[in-house]
C-alpha cells in the first residue's frame, strides 16, 4: 500500500510539474519584463519580483483578462470623458424610450450580462455619432437619431453599438503595457505595500487606458473587420428580438445621404455606409423595404419627433 | 477478521475514489456581474425566478448553447446566461496570499481590486472635465423584463425567444 502510495504520489508530482511547465512556457519572458519594470520603478523589491516571476503565469492575456467589474470602471470613465465634450440631451420621454428599446435588444445579444448592464443616453449634437463605452454605456447623437425613420432603424443603430460592447472592441484599444503595469502593481499588493504611490501608478495605467479607448472612439475608429463584426451582431440581435434586419440597410442609406464628406463624425471613424450596406446585404440576403407597423411607428414618432 | 478489514478498506477506498470522480465532474462557477438573473427556461424571454449576487458560487447542472442550468447552495435551480458566470473563484475580501494567486489569472479574481472606485476617484480629481453626473443618472435607468415584454407586445414585435 505504502509503495503504491509512493508511486501514485510521484506520478502526480510529475504530471503537475509537466502541467506547470506547460503553463509557464511562453509567458515567462513577458512576466520577467513586467517584474523588471516593476523593480526599476521601485514598485517591487527584487524578492517580490522573483516571487511573481515564479508564480504569475498569465500577464499577457490583454483585454480578456479584464474582469467585468474592471471593465465597468473603465466604461464609466470613458463615458464621463465623452460627456465632458458633448452635452447630454435631457429629455425624459425620449431617454426612457431609448432605454426600453436598447435594454430589450441587449437582453437578446450574445452578452446580455455586463457588470451593471446596458444604459443609453442621447447627445445634443448634430454630428452623426454613437459611442459605446466598455460595459454597456451607449451614447447616441441627435444627428444619428435623424438617420432613423422607424423604430426598426433605431434598433439597428443600438444593436450595432451593443455589438461593439458584446465583442469588447473598446477594451481591445487599450495598450498591453498599461494592463501589464496594472497587474504588476496588483501582484505587489500581496506584500501589503499597496499605498498612495501604487494607487497613483494604478491611476496612471487607468488614465492611459481611458485615453486609448476615447482616442479610438472619437478619432481613429475601429478596424473595418470590427465594424463588420458589430453589424453581424446587430443583424443577429434584430432577428432574435423580432425587428427587420433590412432596417440596418435603410438606416445606412439615410446615413449616407446625411453624412458630410470629410466630417469629424462617423464619416471619419466608420467605413463608408455603402461598403457596410454591401456587407450587411450579404448577411441577410436580398434586401427589401421593412414593413411598417402602425403602433410601433406611432410611438417612435412620438418619442423622437423633436429631433 | 483481517480479510474482513482488508475488504472494508478496499470498499472504503473505492467509495472515496468514486466520490472524488463525482466531485471532479461537478463544475462550479461564480457570478461575475453585480446582479445576475436566473430564469426558468434557457432564453432571454425565460421568466426570471431570482437574481444572484456578485461572487456567488453555483454548480453547473447542464449546458445548452449559451445558457447554463445552475444549482445554487440552497438547491434552487434555474438558467443563467454564460456571460454572467466565470469559472474563477471571486474573493470579495482578499487576503495577502490572494493577490499573487489572482495575478496568475487563471483561477481567482479579486472583487473591488485594480481599477476600482478609489482609482476612479483619483481619475476624477485629475480630470475635472469628465462628467460623471450623467453617467450616474444613466445607470439608474433600468428596464425590467416585464417592461421589455410589454414594449415588444405593444409595438407588435414578435420575438423568436428561446435559447440563443
Amino acid at each position: 500500500m505504502n509503495r503504491l502510495g509512493k508511486i501514485v504520489l510521484s506520478a502526480s508530482v510529475c504530471v503537475l510539474a509537466f502541467a506547470l511547465a506547460g503553463m509557464l512556457n511562453g509567458c515567462a519572458s513577458v512576466i520577467q519584463a513586467a517584474t523588471a519594470a516593476g523593480e526599476a520603478a521601485g514598485v517591487l523589491t527584487s524578492r517580490q519580483a522573483g516571487s511573481i516571476n515564479r508564480s504569475a503565469q498569465a500577464v499577457e492575456k490583454s483585454f480578456t483578462d479584464i474582469t467585468p467589474e474592471q471593465e465597468y470602471y473603465i466604461g464609466r470613465s470613458v463615458a464621463a470623458t465623452i460627456l465632458g465634450t458633448y452635452e447630454p440631451l435631457d429629455k425624459e420621454a425620449a431617454t426612457e424610450y431609448l432605454n426600453l428599446l436598447g435594454q430589450t435588444l441587449a437582453m437578446a445579444s450574445d452578452r446580455p450580462e455586463t457588470f451593471r448592464g446596458y444604459h443609453f443616453m442621447l447627445l445634443d449634437t448634430d454630428e452623426i455619432n454613437a459611442f459605446s463605452a466598455p460595459g454597456g454605456l451607449v451614447l447616441i447623437s441627435r444627428g444619428m437619431i435623424r438617420c432613423c425613420k422607424t423604430e426598426d432603424e433605431l434598433a439597428a443603430v443600438l444593436a450595432h453599438e451593443i455589438g461593439h460592447v458584446q465583442h469588447q472592441h473598446g477594451l481591445r484599444a487599450i495598450k498591453k503595457s498599461r494592463l501589464t503595469s496594472a497587474l504588476t502593481i496588483l501582484a505587489a499588493e500581496s506584500a501589503k505595500n499597496f499605498g498612495d504611490d501604487n494607487l497613483a501608478r494604478l491611476t496612471e495605467a487607468f488614465e492611459g487606458s481611458i485615453g486609448d479607448v476615447v482616442q479610438t472612439l472619437r478619432n481613429s475608429g475601429y478596424a473595418r473587420a470590427l465594424e463588420r463584426e458589430a453589424d453581424a451582431s446587430a443583424v443577429t440581435i434584430m432577428k432574435r428580438v423580432g425587428y427587420d434586419p433590412n432596417a440596418l440597410v435603410t438606416m445606412l442609406q439615410h446615413m449616407k445621404q446625411n453624412l458630410k464628406p470629410g466630417g469629424l463624425d462617423f464619416a471619419k471613424t466608420h467605413p463608408d455606409p455603402e461598403d457596410r450596406i454591401d456587407d450587411v446585404k450579404e448577411l441577410i440576403g436580398a434586401a427589401s423595404a421593412p414593413a411598417v407597423v402602425t403602433a410601433r411607428q406611432k410611438r417612435f414618432a412620438q418619442a423622437m419627433d423633436k429631433f | 477478521m483481517s480479510n474482513r478489514n482488508s475488504l472494508l478498506r478496499s470498499t472504503a477506498a473505492a467509495v472515496m475514489l468514486m466520490a472524488c470522480a463525482a466531485g471532479a465532474a461537478e463544475k462550479m462557477m461564480s457570478v461575475q456581474v453585480q446582479k445576475a438573473p436566473v430564469r426558468s427556461s434557457p432564453g432571454f424571454l425565460g421568466q426570471m425566478v431570482c437574481k444572484l449576487d456578485y461572487g456567488v458560487r453555483v454548480t453547473v447542472v447542464q449546458k445548452q448553447s449559451d445558457w447554463i442550468k445552475i444549482r445554487d447552495t440552497g438547491g434552487k435551480t434555474g438558467w443563467m446566461h454564460q456571460s454572467a458566470l466565470t469559472p474563477k473563484r471571486i474573493k470579495m475580501t482578499a487576503g495577502t496570499q490572494d493577490a499573487q494567486s489572482a495575478a496568475s489569472g487563471d483561477e481567482l479574481a479579486l472583487a473591488g481590486k485594480g481599477f476600482n472606485s478609489d482609482v476612479e476617484a483619483q481619475f476624477k480629481a485629475q480630470n475635472s472635465d469628465a462628467d460623471f453626473t450623467w453617467v450616474d443618472k444613466m445607470e439608474k435607468i433600468v428596464v425590467t423584463p416585464e417592461q421589455s415584454e410589454e414594449f415588444l407586445k405593444n409595438g407588435g414585435v414578435r420575438s423568436q425567444g428561446g435559447a440563443q
